[in-house]
């Protein structure tokens, strides 16, 4: 985590983006991209609205096949696999708004979300091990929602959806957490919590996080990548990232936007 | 026995003694015109619970069922015509269209064990494969209603037009068929056709709510809440649609073959456009995404619409419009959802009495008492 990515090799990255480009009728929302994330790594991706940061994720999930360039996760080229492939390699995702299940209640959410089997058999004559079922109480403890555990999901609060979300997350145990905004709507004291959470999952994970908030992105203490107009406009620590000029004309801005943008 | 009077052994054995009660006494006391209406209309209940399965649970609403409703009743038609027959004789239709000899996809109809597996094989087949190309290309929403209404309009054109293979418009008669030697339109046959509607009805209520009981279930209500979601998390949402649009399609083909031979005839008219969303409203109306709303809106709809078209014949489509309206208005879940939603107590309540509470809401904030409850419901609940 302490090591930048430049210090390893590009062998041994994780995550590749090689030269993506994607194009939406002639716009270009990704322009030739370049970003490598080592095993292990905590990141902060940041970028002014319109960056290309969400669809810098639909590129990496599936979603969104890019038009030139290449993702390669684990050295195999995953351009052209369908989501669900892609999330069964390892990779797993929290959307911008929380994204949950809202007539199941959390337990349920999480035993859907937790790693195993997935396929219609799996789920029909299979049943949870007594490891997976762990698994989720542990999990439903750890965010708090061991009293809301039966209750239907969409009666929770913002903050417990998106804690949920980031349990599911966790549940589903992928290699590469791409994390879009967990923050957004939380209050401060969640807020350093859910900067401890993700502090704690990297190591085990490689962990990418998508955000607005300073604060939080320094309260990270991982490097930070800027992207601009679909491009990485530079890398670096927070606070060489926040002195460079061509950071503070394009998204720090004269107008001092630090948490607005 | 004080144990197995308790309130939750009472809730469980109650409702399937009730059920044996009414199937052995309904036969006695109702005269067998009604009997057989309210077989007819069992029947229909199952093809409604497999529109809640894939309407109520996973959010695809289909406006095809009658496909696989009329199928289902073709293939023991079918059947039926042959049986009984001499060696060389054929189906009397034939002979108006001068047909001479049986058309090759009649001749397995002779066996009554591929009918018996053809009655839901076939349509589970015909929904399976349909299904797979349409979930395949991520058409959902209206478009797969669409899709489905055409597809239903396909179906009935060919089945209509097709005079020489399966009688055309006319479509086949049962009731005049003979099995085991009796005659498939006597009371006795009908008493008959009226249990073993029951038990299947059980049996395909079991089915469902085996389904829709445990993480297979969930994964259904979850492509129904956020179905992009759940192709993240690593499930192909096509696989599980595919399955789910199989078995209703296998559920409406027993229903079609049960109701054919207890309205003794089946025809095109089965796979006609508002056929097929009567069904849709019928599991509406009962409360879609509950397995007990489908049946009861099935046999409680058509109920009323047999007696309301015996006391006065060209209103009931007003009123099942009127209905449908005020589900989508006033009963967003039905009446079932109603029902558990404490809606007979706010009616009550409308009319002068309040509703007592069961607690003071300052009590059922406190943490200590919370805490309490949740020591208590541990030690007594088991699993819940």
């Amino acid at each position: 985590m302490t090591s930048t990515p430049m210090s390893r090799e590009s062998s041994m990255n994780l995550l590749e983006l090689q030269g993506v480009t994607v194009s939406f009728d002639g716009f270009l929302a990704l322009n030739d991209l370049n970003l490598q994330l080592a095993p292990g790594e905590l990141r902060a991706v940041i970028g002014p609205n319109g960056a290309g940061k969400t669809t810098f994720l639909d590129v990496i999930t599936g979603k969104v096949k890019p038009t030139r360039g290449d993702v390669v996760f684990r050295g195999r080229s995953i351009v052209g696999r369908s989501e669900h492939h892609i999330s069964r390699l390892g990779i797993g995702r929290k959307f911008q708004t929380p994204r949950v299940y809202q007539n199941l209640s959390p337990r349920r959410n999480l035993e859907l979300a937790v790693r195993g089997p997935h396929g219609p058999a799996a789920l029909l004559f299979g049943s949870l091990s007594s490891e997976q079922r762990d698994r989720v109480q542990h999990l439903l403890s750890v965010v708090g929602l061991e009293r809301q555990a039966q209750q239907p999901a969409g009666g929770l609060s913002h903050g417990q959806k998106q804690w949920l979300e980031i349990a599911m997350l966790v549940a589903q145990d992928p290699e590469l957490l791409l994390v879009d905004e967990p923050v957004a709507g939380l209050t401060d004291e969640e807020t350093s919590r859910t900067a401890d959470l993700l502090k704690q999952l990297a190591g085990d994970h490689t962990v990418l996080v998508i955000e607005h908030d300073m604060e939080f992105i320094r309260d990270l203490q991982a490097p930070v990548t800027v992207l601009h107009e679909g491009h990485v406009l530079c890398e670096g620590s927070m606070d060489q990232v926040q002195n460079d000029p061509r950071v503070i004309e394009v998204y720090l801005g004269s107008e001092t936007q630090e948490d607005a943008a | 026995m004080a144990d197995l009077l308790s309130s939750r052994n009472l809730r469980r054995w109650l409702p399937w003694v009730l059920i044996v009660l009414a199937a052995l006494v309904l036969p006695v006391i109702l005269p067998p015109f009604r009997l057989n209406l309210l077989g007819r209309f069992l029947s229909l209940g199952i093809v409604a619970l497999g529109v809640d399965l894939i309407w109520g649970y996973t959010g695809m609403l289909s406006l095809g069922q009658g496909i696989f409703f009329a199928l289902g009743g073709y293939a023991l038609a079918m059947y039926l015509q042959l049986n009984e027959l001499k060696p060389g004789e054929l189906p009397e239709f034939f002979s108006l269209y001068g047909v001479k000899s049986l058309p090759a996809f009649w001749q397995p109809f002779n066996s009554p064990l591929f009918t018996l597996i053809a009655i839901w094989v076939i349509p589970a087949l015909v929904a399976g494969v349909l299904g797979y190309l349409v979930f395949r290309n991520r058409i959902k929403g209206v478009y797969f209603s669409i899709l489905t209404q055409a597809a239903l309009l396909v179906f009935f054109n060919f089945f209509n037009g097709q005079q020489k293979l399966i009688n055309g418009t006319n479509g086949l008669k049962t009731s005049t068929a003979r099995i085991f030697g009796e005659l498939i339109g006597s009371d006795a046959m009908q008493r008959n056709l009226f249990w073993l509607t029951v038990v299947i009805t059980v049996a395909a209520y079991l089915l469902c709510r085996w389904l829709t009981h445990g993480r297979f279930g969930d994964a259904l209500i979850a492509i129904r809440d956020d179905e992009p979601r759940l192709r993240f998390t690593g499930y192909n949402p096509t696989a599980y649609k595919t399955v789910v649009f199989a078995v209703a399609g296998a559920l409406a083909g027993i229903s079609g073959a049960l109701y054919t031979v207890q309205s003794g005839i089946v025809s095109p008219q089965y796979m006609a456009v508002p056929f097929s969303i009567e069904m849709v409203i019928w599991v509406a109306v009962g409360g879609r995404g509950t397995l007990i709303g489908a049946l009861l809106g099935a046999v409680l709809i058509n109920y009323a619409k047999s007696l309301v078209s015996e006391a006065l014949p060209e209103t009931w489509l007003f009123i099942q419009g009127g209905l449908f309206l005020l589900v989508v208005l006033a009963l967003p879940d039905g009446l079932v959802g109603w029902w558990r939603q404490g809606g007979p107590g706010r009616l009550i309540a409308m009319v002068g009495w309040p509703p007592r509470t069961a607690t003071y809401p300052a009590l059922d904030l406190d943490p200590q008492v919370g805490a309490e409850q949740d020591q208590l419901e541990r030690r007594g609940g088991g699993q819940g």
